[in-house]
């Protein structure tokens, strides 16, 4: 087969065919000799002091090898569980977690005891048996109400209910003067529950014969959750492996390590048998993170022309009852708050609060669908106050050279904002539907045009930008690459891929550097035990730009030194090789070459050059030099029913940036996936819990709605490319970019669909409930003649 | 107590005792061993558990193992046949109709009922079609393109690719 050009190409994955057939292997699908089934009792309550626990009869009950509490722990596990959250320098409390409860517990789900059985049914039929005495102390489940003086507190003894404060730039009253026009809007980002299709999950064998811990798990970044573990289970990282295999989904819910990823582990040391855990449905919604779970205030102005002034941003975000290790990635929203646009000044601040509840913490996008969400809603109101079309205002505005160094001191590596607006403009047919819009509306018909134009920062990150926010760890990653004597490859990468399908575009990567045939490369993750010493898994749009570099960092270290050997094979200079396709030959003399195959086979043999070590394998770490910064103009068309407020979404025009493109189908996917999750919490998804008690509401997918097929049109899909100069492959991020545009366009469509009455705003989800109050209510005041408003 | 049950999958003869309360989900993957089935949620909303019984799509998670006793049960296992790929798993591959690929099993069972129900279903038919399977990587697109695909190929008389493809320059 052809050994060139596989970057670019339409690849199908080589994962697909065990993934179709049921051969996947997932943690659920590994079960070792003698293992128990671990259940987990949880706490019914927001928050509770305990009193007292009887185990009496679930230790007796058929099948039960052990009943395990927090003093059991205690004794197998040290410290506290890592929390110090990413990038707020300004912490004022992080509650300091043990994986299990002792006196007192802060949310729903909490865990208080664990029951090992033989079974699973047995486990959970012990659970059941477990009487837990609770003093039931009052909940802060509101973030308005948290922050009040006299209120409850998160934990109790706590003075107050702030995780932390921190403004990063100031507000400038001289700039906000300048404005002709000024635009405030509260925007409510609801929690949403991740719901990956798999559950996590975690199994645990300890082997006391030669004191190693083997764990299979679901996880994004096995190597990060090494890391973490090794400090609470006391192991080294040489005899603690963690092995995510084909794993279910993410969507950041499976970065940050869990108290399950501790106790399955301890549980295996402290019973002496191999334990299982894997998450039910309803656990999954009460105790794996959620996202969101924001307020912002938004401030804006502009001149007359409608050329951009000022944007105050005010987040503040509902930790939860503890920070897990990225709930203040957050606070990005924060950082990237200005979107594709000029401003002459921004002022940012954010406020995290602790509440009773599960935490929050990175889901798909975590703080860019926030600051799109934010902007684009607020550039909107602005069109609306200013008169202006909304695709003008934004073209207007738009950051037009490149690289840009924002207000708070990111730079924007390259970016074609106009043609990536111009395209999705064409493509939907603006202006006729302008045209559509006005016939709609002299019919009483309420139809919508919303646009996003989105930007990111992602390809976590260079060392020197990100090492400071993390305690110490620069979120570069690595790639080993080892060609065997007879020039087969196999590539091991620090990165995860839980759908991404790096198993293809990553080969196609190391395909094309080393000029090998596709089918000949072996490539390898989420298996600590082999490959580089580290990686950072993978989240934030970060495989490919950091990842996918690596590979290809590696690669080239492998053609060096077959180069050299090559020259050596020649009897040339080194500087008069050339390697072409995968071969290599002398300067004038084309016709006579050597594959990479055959030179691999000399490094493992007798001739080789002075100085040089046997075989071909390398390792790369790639510190990328800047964040990515991906971009793109979503414009949705939609049509509201007066009668019941259901929004029925007409049209999804997407044209998206990600920079080079390594396999446009995969792309494609990723897009369509996270335009769909992008949708689901405009219109359908909300974790809700009750008020008073703070008992979630929500607790399977009966009540939270995760969508269906019959929830979503078909995507009109494009691209335009303009890459990075800061990377050679010049390839920038694509997994969060649908997320990240599309609630602003879903509800930037229905808000211009309501502006008849007067609606200016509508919060998330726009269920037809909410909507259809909106509606009676801007009726009812338009029929007291009064000017209809929100 | 322990009950026998006796069942045929995937064209295989398989006897074991169990507890009356079993799901025949468990029963699937734990005794029998197929963990192509997989487990998604706890209320019977995900359709990762489907299967075939007696060729109509049943989630695996709504029976007790001693339900199916003497049916005729297909997992995704037993979907392949001398080594070729159903035309369904086929689709899923060349449209791209998977991404984690953890729903896909029950998304391939649901979908093989749907068109031995109807051959050659609109794209809202096979929306509907489909209502029960939840998919959170692909927001279904190229599944309603997969399952159309495999329509075709099939022998669907009309069916055609699904409307409005991606980019244009695969």
């Amino acid at each position: 087969m052809a050994v060139t050009t596989m970057i670019g190409a339409k690849i199908h994955r080589r994962e697909d065919p065990r993934l179709v057939s049921g051969e996947g292997r997932f943690v659920d699908d590994f079960t070792r000799p003698g293992t128990a089934y671990m259940a987990v009792v949880r706490s019914p309550h927001a928050h509770a002091r305990i009193k007292s626990i009887d185990l009496t009869a679930a230790s007796k009950a058929p099948g039960v090898v052990a009943v395990y509490t927090h003093k059991d722990f205690a004794k197998v596990i040290a410290g506290v569980m890592a929390t110090a959250p990413f990038f707020v320098p300004e912490k004022k409390q992080v509650p300091p977690r043990f994986p299990i409860a002792d006196k007192e517990v802060v949310f729903q789900g909490e865990a208080v005891a664990v029951v090992l059985a033989d079974t699973k049914y047995e486990a959970a039929d012990g659970a059941s048996l477990v009487d837990v005495d609770y003093d039931v102390l009052p909940a802060v489940t509101d973030l308005g109400k948290a922050l009040e003086a006299d209120g409850p507190k998160a934990h109790s003894g706590a003075p107050d209910n702030v995780g932390w404060e921190q403004t990063f730039i100031p507000d400038d009253p001289a700039a906000m003067k300048e404005a002709d026009v000024v635009v405030k809007q509260r925007i409510v980002q609801q929690r949403l529950a991740p719901t990956s299709m798999e559950t996590r999950g975690v199994l645990a064998e300890y082997s006391k014969a030669d004191g190693t811990m083997t764990i299979w798990m679901s996880s994004q970044n096995p190597h990060l959750i090494r890391l973490l573990l090794v400090a609470g289970l006391g192991f080294a990282e040489s005899k603690l492996r963690i092995i995510s295999p084909d794993v279910g989904g993410g969507f950041g819910s499976k970065i940050s390590p869990y108290p399950e990823d501790y106790l399955v582990p301890a549980a295996a040391k402290l019973s002496g048998r191999p334990v299982k855990w894997i998450e039910s449905r309803t656990e999954a919604l009460q105790i794996t993170s959620h996202g969101r779970g924001e307020i912002f205030d938004v401030e804006a102005g502009a001149k007359k022309d409608g050329a951009l002034v000022f944007l105050k941003i005010t987040q503040y975000i509902d930790v939860g009852a503890y920070m897990p290790l990225a709930s203040s990635v957050q606070t990005v929203a924060c950082l990237v708050s200005g979107g594709a646009y000029v401003w002459k000044h921004i002022a940012a601040r954010t406020v995290g609060v602790l509440t009773n509840r599960v935490s929050t913490d990175p889901y798909r996008g975590a703080g860019r669908p926030e600051a799109t969400h934010n902007v684009e809603r607020i550039i909107d109101l602005l069109a609306v106050a200013l008169k202006m079309d909304p695709a003008a205002l934004r073209r207007k505005n738009f950051v037009k050279e490149f690289p840009h160094t924002s207000h708070f001191g990111l730079v924007y590596d390259s970016g074609a904002y106009e043609g990536a607006l111009d395209k999705a403009m064409e493509i939907a047919g603006y202006e006729k539907l302008r045209r559509e819009q006005d016939e709609a509306r002299k019919k009483g018909r309420y139809m919508g045009i919303g646009i996003s134009s989105w930007i990111e920062i992602c390809g976590f990150g260079p060392s020197a930008g990100t090492a400071p926010g993390t305690g110490g760890l620069g979120l570069v990653d690595a790639a080993q690459v080892r060609v065997f004597p007879t020039g087969s490859v196999a590539v091991y990468v620090g990165t995860h891929s839980h759908g991404q399908g790096h198993d293809t575009t990553f080969s196609q990567i190391a395909a094309d550097t080393l000029g090998v045939p596709y089918d000949s490369i072996e490539l390898r993750h989420g298996d600590t035990g082999e490959g580089p010493a580290f990686g950072h898994g993978t989240y934030g749009s970060r495989s490919l730009a950091v990842g996918g570099m690596a590979v290809h960092k590696a690669c080239k270290k492998v053609v060096d030194k077959a180069s050299k050997l090559a020259a050596h094979m020649f009897e040339a200079n080194e500087a008069d090789v050339v390697f072409d396709r995968g071969q290599f030959y002398v300067k004038g003399s084309p016709d006579k070459r050597k594959a990479l195959g055959e030179v691999a086979f000399a490094a493992y043999g007798g001739s080789l050059p002075d100085g040089m070590e046997h075989g071909l394998e390398a390792v790369a770490y790639f510190d990328p030099v800047n964040f990515s910064w991906p971009f793109g103009t979503h414009i949705v068309v939609a049509e509201i029913d007066p009668e019941t407020g259901e929004v029925d979404l007409k049209r999804y025009v997407a044209v998206d940036d990600c920079g080079n493109v390594i396999n446009p189908m995969i792309v494609d996917g990723q897009v369509q996936g996270g335009i769909a999750q992008g949708i689901a919490q405009a219109l359908y998804e909300e974790v809700v819990y009750d008020d008073e008690s703070g008992q979630m509401k929500t607790g399977t997918l009966t009540d939270y709605l995760v969508p269906t097929a019959n929830e979503f049109p078909m995507f009109e899909l494009d691209r335009t490319v303009t890459p990075t100069l800061d990377n050679a492959l010049g390839v920038k991020g694509i997994g969060e970019a649908g997320t990240i545009a599309a609630s602003a366009a879903v509800i930037n469509a229905i808000c211009d669909a309501l502006a008849p009455l007067g609606i200016k705003h509508v919060d998330m989800p726009a269920s037809p409930d909410r909507i259809w109050k909106q509606m009676q209510n801007a009726h009812g005041m338009s029929h007291d003649g009064k000017e209809a408003r929100k | 107590m322990k009950h026998k049950v006796a069942t045929t999958i995937n064209g295989r003869r398989h006897e074991h005792e169990v507890e009356a309360r079993l799901l025949l989900v468990h029963y699937i993957r734990d005794e029998a061993g197929l963990t192509g089935t997989h487990i998604g949620c706890d209320t019977s909303q995900c359709g990762a558990c489907t299967i075939l019984i007696d060729g109509k799509a049943i989630k695996s998670c709504t029976m007790f193992a001693v339900q199916a006793e003497g049916r005729n049960i297909t997992t995704i296992e037993g979907m392949a046949k001398d080594g070729q790929l159903h035309p369904l798993q086929q689709a899923f591959w060349d449209e791209h109709g998977l991404q984690c690929g953890y729903c896909t099993p029950g998304m391939i069972m649901a979908a093989a009922y749907l068109l031995e129900q109807n051959p050659n279903p609109t794209d809202d038919e096979i929306r509907k079609g489909l209502e029960g399977n939840l998919c959170r990587c692909t927001g279904y697109v190229n599944i309603i393109k997969s399952v159309k695909s495999a329509a075709a190929t099939m022998g669907g008389a009309t069916a055609t690719p699904a409307a409005k493809t991606a980019a244009g320059r695969s």
